[in-house]
This record gives structure tokens, C-alpha cells and sequence, in this order.
């Protein structure tokens, strides 16, 4: 079951959408995305209709957008969950969120395997570290991505296995900007 | 250039629940723009919302799948949008707010030199505007009663405490109380962020000051 769950190869899915419009791979995206944004859209508040709608918004906008995710920064379920942030603010009538400046450079067409699977690997380790959490401390953390909870609140002290997450975007951050700079100069 | 002072996991978190008002969110896009650490901390964070939103489920309605393939079918082409890019002092997300570089600043005067320009924000949360500082001037009294985010784009200014420095964020909360001076030679531009409303005590006499938190 959950060992199921975790060997899907959610990117190749979306690949797929992206490069030849597979509708299979839409759907199957779509069974398990679907249901888990309009949960999460129920706890931020929403109805159940609007909860409904907005999930098929933020599932149409990943058909839409499958070429601007970029799977060497962010599993599947983390770009979905930045649509779903996107759509909430919408519907709930939430402040305005500018994002920052855009990377200099895109998802890659070919983007490297190792990292597509260590980005995939470090949600599920956050899944796993999440759900053995102290039952308190899980609740707080959903609470405040629920937006249950004012900023002040919030205690960003999770416990989780952040560090290694931001370790491993900001390496990549650096090699590429090294790899901007060299362009730049042999220009 | 080296960033000192940079968000707290706080601000990171509550940004990435998008559960800030805009002007503190605008300052946080700002510094992200600026700073990869904290740029690479938020998208952690966003790991996490990933994580969270893998940790509940429920029932679609019947036929929903249906019902948004011919949405998708109904879609316009997606147009992949332009890159949006920072200029040499304000980044990005400023540039959309003034709608140009600095020379398209309206900047009002406070006296002194000093400047400001209030950015317009739909929610009434909390307040933004950029500050000119010249070098070697004090920064405004003013008080406020919530937190204060300030970014540093241009130049340096110093408190009691510390020197921030262009990308340095400060983290004020009602309680602090300082006396940021620009620092000689450039003149300091900064990007804030006031909860509340803002109350400038310029035009107060110094008497009435001590009422009012800095
Ligand atoms: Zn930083």
C-alpha cells in the first residue's frame, strides 16, 4: 500500500503529460493529487464544493504549467502544493503573495536523474519523519500550512529533516550560478 | 557580498503557508530575490507543505476526473511566463510594485533629506514603502505597534547593535528601541514593512516622543 504509493515515479508522470499528453498518466496523477488538495483545501476553510472545484483548478494548472516544473528543485507534490497555495489565495480571498525574482535559468528538458530522485526521496523522508512526530507537534505544523494559525504563532522549531533539503537546493544554487558565471565571461 | 542577517525559519514557515500580509510577504520575496540561503531554507519549506499536503486525503465527487479533462480541453495554450529579473538595487518583486527602476520612484519628502515612497497594498495588515536615508542621516522616529521588517538594497546603516548592509534584513518587534543612522558616503535605501499603522513623530515635540516606541 504505502510502499506502493512511494515507488511511483510521480515526475516521469508528469513528463509524460508534458511531452505527449497521456492522458493515463494525467489520471493517474489525478487520483492521487486530487483528493489530497481538496483535503487540504477543506482544512484551510474551504467548502466542500469550492474545496471540489479548486482541486480541478490546481490538477487543470499542472496539465497547463507541466513544462515549468521543474523536478530537479521540487518533488511533485511539493510544486502541487505551491499551485494549491496559489489557488487557496484566490478563493479564500487570502493577501497577495509576491514570489521572488525567477532563477536565471529553467527546468532543464533533460533533467538529471539523480537529483530528480533525491528531490522525490526527500518528501517521502519528511512524510515519514512528519507522521512519527509527537501527535501535538504534527498537528501544529498542518495547522500552520492550514493557515490556522497567525504568523505569531507559528514555531518554526520542527524537529524534521529540513537542513539537509535546503543543503542540498543551496549546492545546486551555487553550481549553477558558478556555471552562469563562466558563460558570462567567455561571452 | 556577504548577507548577515537573514529571515527567521518563522517568517520562512509562515511565508510558505502564505499566511503573512503582502507587505510582509513583498519584503520576504525581496530578500529571497537577493539571498539564496534563506531563498533555499523557503524552498524547504515548501517541501514541507509538500509533505503536508500528501498527509490527507478525501473523496472527489463523481465524474470529477471527467469534469477536468474538459476543463483542460477548454484551455488556452499556457504562455510561459517572462523572467522576471532584479535590477542593481531593487529586486524584482519591488520593480513590479513601483512599476520601474528607482528613477520611476515617487518619493516624498520627510525633511532632512530623508524620503519615502509608500508602495500600494491591497490588504491593510501591514504597510510597505521604500526609505531614502542620506548618508550620515538618522532614520525617522516613527512607531509602530506590530513587528517591523526592514531590507537594505543601497548602502548600510548602523544601530546600537549591529550593521546592515545591502541584503540584510532587521527584525524589529514593538519592543526595540534604536536609532538607525545611515552610514557615511552612500545615501541608504531601504525597503520596510510596518504591521499596524505607521506613526511618524517628526512633526511631534520631542516631549511626546517617549510615548511612542521606535
Ligand atoms: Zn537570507
Amino acid at each position: 500500500m504505502a510502499a506502493d504509493v512511494e515507488q511511483t515515479d510521480w515526475s516521469a508522470l508528469v513528463f509524460r503529460v508534458r511531452d505527449h499528453q497521456d492522458r493515463a498518466a494525467f489520471a493517474a496523477l489525478f487520483r492521487h493529487f486530487a483528493p489530497r488538495v481538496k483535503a487540504f483545501l477543506m482544512k484551510s476553510g474551504a467548502s466542500e464544493a469550492l474545496a471540489e472545484e479548486c482541486a480541478q483548478d490546481v490538477m487543470a494548472t499542472l496539465w497547463q504549467k507541466a513544462r515549468l516544473f521543474d523536478a530537479e528543485r521540487a518533488s511533485v507534490a511539493t510544486w502541487v502544493f505551491t499551485i494549491a497555495r496559489n489557488r487557496r489565495i484566490d478563493a479564500l480571498r487570502k493577501s497577495r503573495r509576491p514570489e521572488p525574482e525567477d532563477l536565471p535559468w529553467g527546468p532543464e528538458p533533460e533533467p538529471d536523474q539523480a537529483e530528480v530522485f533525491e528531490a522525490q526521496q526527500e518528501t517521502e523522508r519528511l512524510g515519514v519523519a512528519l507522521a512519527q512526530l509527537p501527535l501535538k507537534q504534527r498537528v501544529l505544523i498542518e495547522r500552520a500550512y492550514f493557515g490556522d494559525l497567525s504568523h505569531s504563532e507559528i514555531a518554526a522549531e520542527t524537529g524534521l529533516p529540513l537542513g539537509t533539503i535546503k543543503s542540498r537546493i543551496r549546492l545546486a544554487l551555487d553550481r549553477l550560478r558558478q556555471q552562469m558565471d563562466v558563460k558570462a565571461t567567455e561571452k | 557580498m556577504t548577507i548577515k542577517h537573514h529571515l527567521s525559519d518563522e517568517l520562512l514557515m509562515a511565508y510558505a503557508a502564505a499566511e503573512l500580509p503582502e507587505a510582509f510577504n513583498l519584503v520576504i520575496a525581496s530578500h529571497l530575490s537577493i539571498c539564496d540561503e534563506c531563498r533555499a531554507r523557503s524552498m524547504a519549506f515548501d517541501a514541507l507543505g509538500g509533505a503536508v499536503i500528501e498527509d490527507s486525503t478525501c473523496e472527489m465527487s463523481a465524474g470529477s476526473l471527467e469534469a477536468c479533462l474538459s476543463r483542460i480541453e477548454m484551455l488556452p495554450q499556457a504562455v510561459v511566463p517572462e523572467r522576471r529579473h532584479s535590477d542593481a538595487v531593487l529586486p524584482a518583486p519591488v520593480l513590479d510594485y513601483v512599476g520601474g527602476g528607482l528613477s520611476s520612484v515617487k518619493w516624498r519628502s520627510l525633511g532632512m533629506g530623508v524620503r519615502q515612497s509608500i508602495l500600494r497594498i491591497g490588504d491593510k495588515g501591514a504597510s510597505a514603502r521604500l526609505l531614502y536615508i542620506p548618508a550620515g542621516a538618522a532614520m525617522p522616529d516613527h512607531g509602530h505597534r506590530g513587528m517591523e521588517l526592514t531590507l537594505v538594497l543601497q548602502g548600510a546603516f548602523r544601530d546600537e547593535a549591529d550593521r546592515f548592509a545591502r541584503g540584510d534584513i532587521e527584525i524589529a518587534d514593538s519592543s526595540v528601541e534604536h536609532t538607525p543612522v545611515a552610514e557615511a558616503g552612500e545615501a541608504c535605501i531601504c525597503l520596510a514593512a510596518t504591521q499596524g499603522s505607521l506613526k511618524f513623530n517628526a512633526l511631534l515635540p520631542r516631549l511626546a516622543q517617549p510615548f511612542f516606541r521606535i
